[in-house]
């Protein structure tokens, strides 16, 4: 007979599992469904944030994660709760960061029903997570958390959902700790295969123009230091992607900042140049690649990926290597050392000429900030930022112009300080996620980089930082538009702004001071350098409304569907204000 | 072109929705899926025919493969294989032509299921291409109706399995999983 003082509840069996995986804060939002896992946490060691929305919850965790590297946790209840994460789950999942979703489920019995906040939350999120579960039998619980955080944070880490019934969440147990992880259809190659490492560390030698395309894989895979110590060796230009930005420090002499869409000259004309192009966790994303066809036309392509379904899927690996960038990155480097003796010097010609290259194209067309005396100009506001950050301290920006120039101008000389939605371009994931950010590193400067859009998507989480008096600082970019959709309809549906105004921006200073905490607004580009200065003075949370001037576009500029190296470089034409 | 995708999968709830959404989500259009256990009953067999353009195969089965449930997709569109299907014919034959419908049906090696003063049902298996003849030379003989299975296939190459092995808890995800990079 089972003695009962054994027995727990499936909510505290949960938590039993929550506590082994080293989880110390969960961001959620409690429902019907819920009361069991609520109820258990009460008075247990395991932090709640309680967030003002699901989605934020999803958002939050992320920004956990994105800054720690660890596996980030939300919680919601079911139906609505669950509908709510959907946002967070797929932007997790464009992202490639590892998250675990708990939601709550009608009881088992009810299932099918159309019960009280019923919705097919599995099914839901079958494509919206790397992989999900349903729970409907108390006794696979312990296996099933484990295996979601498991899948969760190893190989291209992504988002996981536990869904648990009801039944499950109060129904009793006896709790058997887990052992193992056994998923025998989950296969990760971190390491390499040996023969392509030999033959990639050949072409990297042989190559006269090479190139190095660093990624958001560099960061997941924690390989800064590796990535830098290859780019060092190879002494090659490198870019980081938006999402690999901090991945190589922007201060090192070889960083050509990010590529793209909205990237630099240099960055843009040195991929339309190389021939040897060393594709390290990335993704040939369309924002980064223009025009396929047209890319990178003279390169070969090494590509090292651990997802092996990335290798060749948008362009041609002519040396692909399926593997951990921190494995395999340390291997190239002792292939290349050994070769070096014999190969090192033979393009050395060549290698000088293409830097050369390089660096006029650097101050040809440098990503230098705009600045006017009578007004503030979006550039120079994060160029402010920038000196303030010194490239230390973490940003979490939302989605559009703001974000842009944030990454074109504010320096990272750490990888994970530089927090955005890259993949899913989610309005709304600045806030959220400087509050997952600020809650995983309460020692540092998070600055919440927002737009007078996404800040007001999310605006309701302000109660959440007066709340616990996060010291975050909120800089709202407001040029009273929707500005990269306003862009856009300027450029390519003859300036016919539609529905992008956004008018009727709350006053800051009382909109903080409402939830108990400070903020203003600041239009003279004279008061705006001290404004950001008082702001970071402040010990606690901090809302900085920055008028700037309404009609700045970014630059450059790849149009959709052109190639990288036909950047518009600055606007068409004058832009009347 | 038709791609013929052997996939060896967990048989657990939701795992059969993971493998038709990833292929709709993809835009890759499903011909035909069939679906089984196999010996071991916490396995299933299935065969897919997709519909795709032939640069993106290695990607159908690489996706195919991410999936957590599945311990191995293959590609057997140009592996030596077996691929078999079955038909079912219903056809209105009058007094005249019954003679003639059972004389095709033989030639085909199809079996009479039933039969009735209407006409037949008939059941015939084999590769897809001889009961799309098959089907044509039923018709010829007047209105019919067809229920086919879809294909189900089978690999005569040996192709390891390769699994991943249990992993230990807390041991940490680097040093547990050394598996050899699979061309």
């Amino acid at each position: 007979m089972t003695n009962s003082s054994n027995l727990l509840s499936g909510a505290k069996i949960l938590l039993e599992c929550l506590v082994r995986e080293k989880v110390e804060c969960i961001f959620g939002y409690p429902g019907g469904v819920t009361l069991p896992l609520y109820d258990a946490l009460y008075e247990h060691s395991i932090r709640h944030v309680l967030v003002r929305h699901e989605q934020n919850a999803a958002f939050a965790a992320q920004g956990y994660a994105r800054v720690t590297g660890r596996v980030g946790v939300c919680c919601a209840t079911s139906g609505p709760g669950a509908t709510n994460l959907v946002t967070g789950l797929v932007d997790a999942m464009m992202d490639s960061i590892p998250i675990v979703a708990v939601t709550g489920q009608v009881s088992t019995k009810l299932m099918g029903s159309d019960a009280f906040q019923e919705a097919d939350t599995f099914g839901i999120t079958r494509s919206a997570t790397k992989h999900n579960f349903l729970v409907k039998n108390i006794s696979e619980l312990p296996q099933i958390v484990h295996e979601a955080f498991y899948v969760a944070g190893s190989g291209r880490p992504g988002p996981v959902l536990i869904d648990i019934t009801k039944d499950v969440l109060q129904g009793q147990a006896q709790y058997v700790p887990v052992t193992e992880v056994h998923l025998p259809g989950y296969k990760v190659f971190s390491e390499g295969h040996a023969g392509q490492i030999r033959r990639a560390a050949q072409m990297m030698w042989e190559a006269e123009r090479p190139f190095v395309y660093a990624g958001g894989g560099v960061i997941a895979g924690n390989a800064h230091d590796e990535l830098r110590a290859l780019v060092e060796l190879l002494d090659a230009p490198a870019v980081c992607t938006l999402m690999g930005l901090g991945a190589l420090p922007a201060e090192h002499p070889n960083f050509i900042s990010m590529p793209g869409m909205h990237g630099s000259f240099a960055a843009n004309m040195g991929m339309s140049h190389t021939d040897l192009m060393v594709a390290l966790g990335v993704r040939f994303d369309d924002r980064v690649t223009g025009r396929l066809s047209a890319f990178a036309p003279h390169a070969k392509v090494i590509h090292v990926d651990i997802d092996p379904a990335e290798i060749g899927k948008n362009r041609h690996a002519d040396l692909p290597i399926v593997g951990d960038v921190r494995r395999v990155i340390p291997k190239l480097l002792a292939e290349m050392r050994e070769l070096a003796p014999s190969m090192q010097s033979r393009q050395s010609a060549a290698r000088r000429a293409w830097w050369a290259q390089v660096r006029e194209w650097k101050t040809e067309h440098p990503l230098a900030p705009e600045t006017s005396e009578t007004e503030i100009k979006p550039q120079h506001l994060m160029a402010e930022i920038d000196r303030l950050s010194g490239g230390r301290a973490i940003v979490a920006s939302d989605v559009g112009q703001h974000q842009m120039w944030a990454a074109q101008l504010i320096r990272f000389n750490e990888p994970r300080l530089w927090i955005n939605s890259g993949g899913l371009g989610s309005m709304g994931f600045g806030l959220p996620s400087a509050i997952g950010a600020q809650f995983a590193r309460p020692d540092k400067l998070v600055f919440a980089v927002v737009g007078d859009g996404g800040f007001q998507m999310s605006i309701p989480e302000l109660a959440t930082i007066a709340n616990h008096a996060l010291p975050i600082k909120i800089v709202v970019m407001n040029n009273g538009y929707l500005g990269m959709v306003r862009q856009w309809q300027e450029l390519f549906y003859n300036n016919r702004l539609s529905e992008v105004q956004l008018d009727s921006f709350p006053d800051a200073e009382k909109l903080a001071g409402a939830y108990g905490f400070k903020g203003r607004t600041v239009d003279s580009v004279k008061e705006m350098p001290a404004a950001l200065e008082e702001a970071i003075g402040e010990p606690g949370p901090y809302l900085l409304n920055v008028k700037v001037s309404p009609f700045e576009n970014v630059f450059p500029m790849v149009p959709a569907g052109g190639a990288i190296n036909e950047m518009v470089l600055r606007p068409p034409q004058p832009v009347e204000v | 072109m038709q791609q013929i995708i052997s996939l060896l999968m967990e048989n657990k709830p939701g795992a059969l929705m993971r493998v038709t959404g990833l292929l709709s989500q993809r835009g890759y259009n499903i011909e035909t899926l069939t679906v089984a256990r196999t010996l071991d009953p916490t396995l299933s067999r299935m065969t897919i025919t997709v519909d795709v353009e032939p640069n993106i195969r290695a990607q159908v089965i690489k996706q195919m493969n991410k999936l957590i449930n599945v311990l191995q997709a293959t590609d057997v569109t140009e592996c030596a294989a077996v691929n078999r299907e079955l038909v079912l014919v219903r056809v209105r034959t009058g007094q005249q032509t019954r003679a003639a419908v059972l004389k095709e049906a033989e030639i085909f090696q199809a079996r009479v299921v039933d039969s009735t003063t209407e006409g037949f049902a008939l059941e015939a298996t084999g590769d897809p291409e001889k009961l799309d003849e098959f089907v044509g030379v039923m018709r010829s003989y007047g209105e019919i109706e067809v229920t086919r299975s879809g294909v189900v296939s089978m690999s005569l190459e040996n192709k390891k399995l390769r699994l991943a092995p249990p992993v230990r808890f807390g041991s940490g995800v680097d040093e547990t999983l050394e598996l050899q990079h699979v061309d």
